[in-house]
């Protein structure tokens, strides 16, 4: 890679460092050429020094750099004594409401001129300069390779990796599985998914003694027929230990009161398997609230074109039809929970839901059942 | 004390010389202060994530003071008064905490955020600008791999940091997360259990993603950002053509003074719009979301912007789903969540070795290339950044609904057709716009410039005069060859009627009082 050392510095001939009549820029330069750098161009932004202008310039980033200091001030001072606290509905005229834009206007501020400052300073006084330096690309000399391939070969020798090769094989063997038990301990972190996904809080033997489970609203107050007039409709939740919590992400399930002429219409689209376990009670439906995409609550409810709308992804399902899917990525529909009503008067659940709710997963079994209209 | 003023050069001999014996550094420290650094605004796109990524560092830092990355369920009786009495996890309650009634957290909680918006933001504009400049190939392939790969741990950095104060919107995007883990064939169930320790959402997840967050991938980011950094360094910047540079050498000023003087400036100037938005623009107003809930979402959930043309393919996605009966699904959510993504990770990381191996050019470089001399990979380009704008706006297809009064399944179809076709047109109107520009360079290099003036021959034709860039032949042609830099398309850039006045405030008519000085500093040839 020589052939393209034909810039003009090979003929600026090395300064005799020695030389105690050299000026500091002669010196300067000299380590310049070392570096392979040629200057095009460096001149003085102002070649007279202290006129007007300069002065002018100067005074303008000094200002700038002040101005700085003074705005971290004003921001030192507002963090320790303005009036910060929250206190409930602050309004406009609340001190506290303007804390943290003062913290903003004032350190931003302050940043903003010491770097106008700085910046100014560089192209404003700095001298003006164009220089070139050589890019040395391309790999090493061919001396250097030849040495370090020398060194390898002879370290490679040394160690007889290649006159030794059962050692090699040993050591890689053995290498093997040491990397494994690096990462073994990762295994902590497996666990068997087990029927996280398709037993809910409504499963009555898991998690209520085998007595069917009772339908709740968040509060925990259970749910009579008379709380949810036509067309109407509620989020609830199985009546169990921290049913309406976290812990039971596939549980909360839509309660919808059809009206008459809705239910009728839902009645003759029901699915075989829903028809077999009379999953509705009355005009009364209650689908899973989860959407069977990836799994946000599909909780928009249109009442005039009947359909659930899951706000992440827009999929749509139809309530008087299974709440099978019309639009959107959902591919399945959202699982009834069959309901009915005790002797209490209060609603309960008949049995889990009859297909895993939620999103897909992996070895979901896809039930004939579903399909079917 | 009895040091005199004059003295000050010799007490920095002094102290250089006891570093140096120490620390033998006269040597490369000359190397480094003389460096050339090549100049254009385009190369300091990088810089922007750097300087983010330090902010990120210093109020990251702070938040982490008061942060409690734990999914204990507690009551809120805090400050903010809609949520009193409300069951929470206790990550939430410190967010909330932090917001306020820690001084300046809330501050401190929007310059973290914007921070990192900035930061992807950055890199995704410094991408576009290695892209369509060529700046990737050979050979600095390496830097690229790198840069894409710290573009995805920015990724889910992100994402991870916005998914720890466990607030309603945030828990939304977990979910769906979730969704996208258990559709992997095979693995999905196990290893979305793996991820929150059983049944989503558990209690472990928020305190292995603050881990990540705040070790792991911070850590790697440092280490890649370094040899990224040092790589630049050592390969030497790459430079724009033009009158004197060749791919042997570098152009432009020396590290020391001017490099670093520029790049302090820059920092605190990112800094301080950082700041100053940070008190000023609202951002991620958790206590407005509440604590999250399986069964509880609003409308207008959406992601940060980086995230948001991934959440834009799945909303796009038709429910294709292919069943394996009576054992397995492919759910929908894999094709765009997965396989989208792996691509998204894969196809840059491999581009600059598919485009050596499509064009057979081996050849370091080091100059650049304007996006129009390279047609293909510039329309090429424009695909993927049309494909990505779909997404993202797809991302937010509710949101534009509702605003424009849009039907919301017209947006979604629009979305899944535009995302099909528009790439396709866009390649071609790219490629047709860069052959059109490269034309009209080699035009003006053969017949001039455009001067305006209009002449009429003795026979009435009209014709334009035009203003040769070189001494012409007897047809009026000039032999000037592109060099791959811009051609003066204007009298001015010649040298013609400059602008008589660069004063911001005043208007360009206004005849100007220096007019006679400006006029010297053409015909010495500075213009």
């Amino acid at each position: 890679m020589s052939a393209h050392n034909d810039s003009a510095r090979d003929e600026v001939e090395p300064v005799d460092l020695s030389d105690p009549k050299l000026t500091r820029f002669e010196v300067y330069k000299e380590g310049l050429r070392r570096d392979d750098i040629e200057i095009i161009h460096y001149e003085p932004r102002f070649p007279k020094p202290g006129t007007k202008t300069e002065k002018r310039m100067e005074r303008i980033v000094s200002g700038l750099f002040l101005l700085s200091g003074l705005f971290a001030t004003l921001f030192v001072v507002a963090y320790i004594w303005w009036p910060w606290e929250y206190e409930g509905a602050a309004t406009w005229q609340d001190p506290q409401t303007w804390y943290t834009p003062v913290l903003g206007f004032t350190l931003g501020f302050s940043l903003l001129f010491f770097a106008v400052g700085v910046l100014t300073w560089a192209k404003k006084l700095l001298p003006v300069e164009e220089l070139v330096q050589d890019r040395h690309d391309g790999g090493s000399s061919t001396d250097d390779r030849k040495i370090a391939e020398s060194t390898v070969d002879t370290i490679v020798e040394d160690m007889g990796l290649r006159r030794r090769p059962f050692l090699v094989k040993t050591a890689l063997l053995a290498a093997a599985p040491l990397g494994l038990a690096a990462v073994a301990p990762l295994g902590a972190l497996i666990k068997d998914p087990g029927d996280m996904y398709t037993v809910t809080g409504w499963n009555a033997d898991k998690y209520n003694d085998g007595n069917p489970v009772g339908i709740m609203m968040k509060d925990g107050a259970l749910v009579r027929p008379d709380m949810v007039s036509a067309g109407g409709q509620i989020t609830v939740y199985p009546a169990i230990d921290h049913g309406a919590t976290n812990q039971f992400p596939t549980a909360p399930v839509l309660l919808i009161h059809l009206r008459e002429e809705d239910a009728e219409i839902l009645r003759g689209n029901l699915y075989p398997m829903y028809q077999d376990v009379d999953a509705l009670w009355g005009n009364f439906v209650a689908y899973s609230k989860i959407c069977t995409h990836v799994g946000c609550p599909a909780s928009l409810y249109e009442q005039q074109s009947q359909r659930l709308l899951c706000p992440c992804h827009q999929s749509q399902f139809n309530v008087v039809d299974n709440a099978a899917p019309v639009f959107g990525p959902a591919t399945r529909h959202l699982p009834i929970l069959p309901i009915t009503v005790n002797d209490e008067g209060f609603f309960e659940a008949k049995s889990d839901f009859l297909v895993p709710p939620g999103p897909a997963f992996w070895n979901r079994p896809s039930l004939p059942e579903e399909d079917e209209k | 004390m009895k040091r005199r003023k004059g003295s000050s050069d010799s007490l920095l001999t002094k102290a250089g010389g006891e570093l140096d014996d120490r620390f033998k550094l006269a040597g490369p420290a000359r190397v480094l202060f003389n460096k050339v650094f090549p100049d254009h605004w385009s190369f300091l796109l990088g810089e922007i994530a750097l300087f983010s990524f330090i902010l990120l560092l210093l109020s990251g830092t702070f938040l982490a003071l008061f942060f409690d990355p734990s999914m204990v369920e507690v009551t809120y009786d805090g400050a903010y008064v809609p949520l009193q009495g409300v069951d929470m996890s206790r990550a939430y309650e410190s967010t909330l905490h932090l917001s306020f009634e820690v001084r300046g957290g809330l501050f401190m909680r929007q310059m973290h955020h914007w921070a990192a918006l900035l930061f992807m933001a950055s890199i995704l504009v410094h991408m576009l600008r290695i892209f369509f400049t060529g700046a990737f190939r050979a050979p600095r392939e390496t830097n690229w791999m790198i840069g894409i790969v710290m573009f995805w741990l920015g990724f889910f950095e992100g994402f991870f940091g916005y998914s720890l104060p466990d607030d309603g919107l945030s828990g939304t995007g977990l979910r769906i997360m979730e969704g996208m883990t258990a559709s992997i064939p095979f693995i999905g169930p196990w290893a979305s259990a793996a991820l929150f320790g059983g049944q989503f959402p558990g209690t472990t997840v928020i305190p292995m993603l603050y881990i990540i967050h705040v070790f792991i991938f911070p850590l790697l980011l440092l280490a890649l950002i370094t040899v990224h950094v040092a790589l630049v360094f050592i390969q030497k910047h790459t430079q724009w053509p033009g009158p004197g540079r060749t791919e042997h050498n570098v152009v432009g000023f020396r590290m020391f003074p001017n490099y670093v003087m520029k790049q302090v400036g820059f920092m605190l100037f990112i800094f301080g719009v950082l700041a100053a938005m940070a008190g000023l623009f609202q951002i991620n107003p958790i206590w407005l979301f509440g604590p999250y809930e399986v069964s509880v979402v609003s409308s207008a959930s959406q992601p940060d912007f980086y995230v948001m043309y991934l959440d834009g393919l799945i909303r796009l996605f038709p429910s294709w789903e292919l069943r394996i009966p009576p054992y397995f699904t492919l759910p929908p959510v894999f094709w765009p969540g997965i396989v989208g993504m792996g691509l998204s990770v894969m196809l840059p990381l491999l581009y600059p070795a598919l485009e050596r191996r499509f064009t057979k050019d081996r050849g370091h470089h080091n100059l650049l290339q304007r996006p129009r001399d390279n047609p293909g990979r510039t329309s090429l380009g424009m695909m993927v950044v049309v494909f990505w704008i779909i997404g993202v706006i797809s991302g937010g297809n509710d949101v534009f609904a509702e605003k424009f009064h849009i039907s919301l399944n017209a947006m979604t179809w629009a979305g899944r057709i535009g995302l099909v076709v528009l790439p396709i047109i866009t390649y071609y109107v790219t490629y047709r716009i860069c052959l059109g520009l490269q034309q009209h360079d080699r035009e003006v290099l053969a017949h001039g410039l455009e001067t305006g003036i209009l002449m009429r021959d003795p026979n009435g034709r009209f014709y334009e005069v035009h203003q040769p860039l070189a001494e012409p032949d007897e047809h009026g042609h000039t032999e000037l060859e592109y060099n791959g830099w811009v051609v003066p398309k204007k009298m001015n850039r010649v040298g013609a009627l400059p602008p008589q006045d660069k004063g911001f405030f005043k208007s360009i008519e206004e005849p100007s009082e220096n007019g006679a000085s400006s006029h010297e500093e053409i015909e010495s040839g500075k213009h």
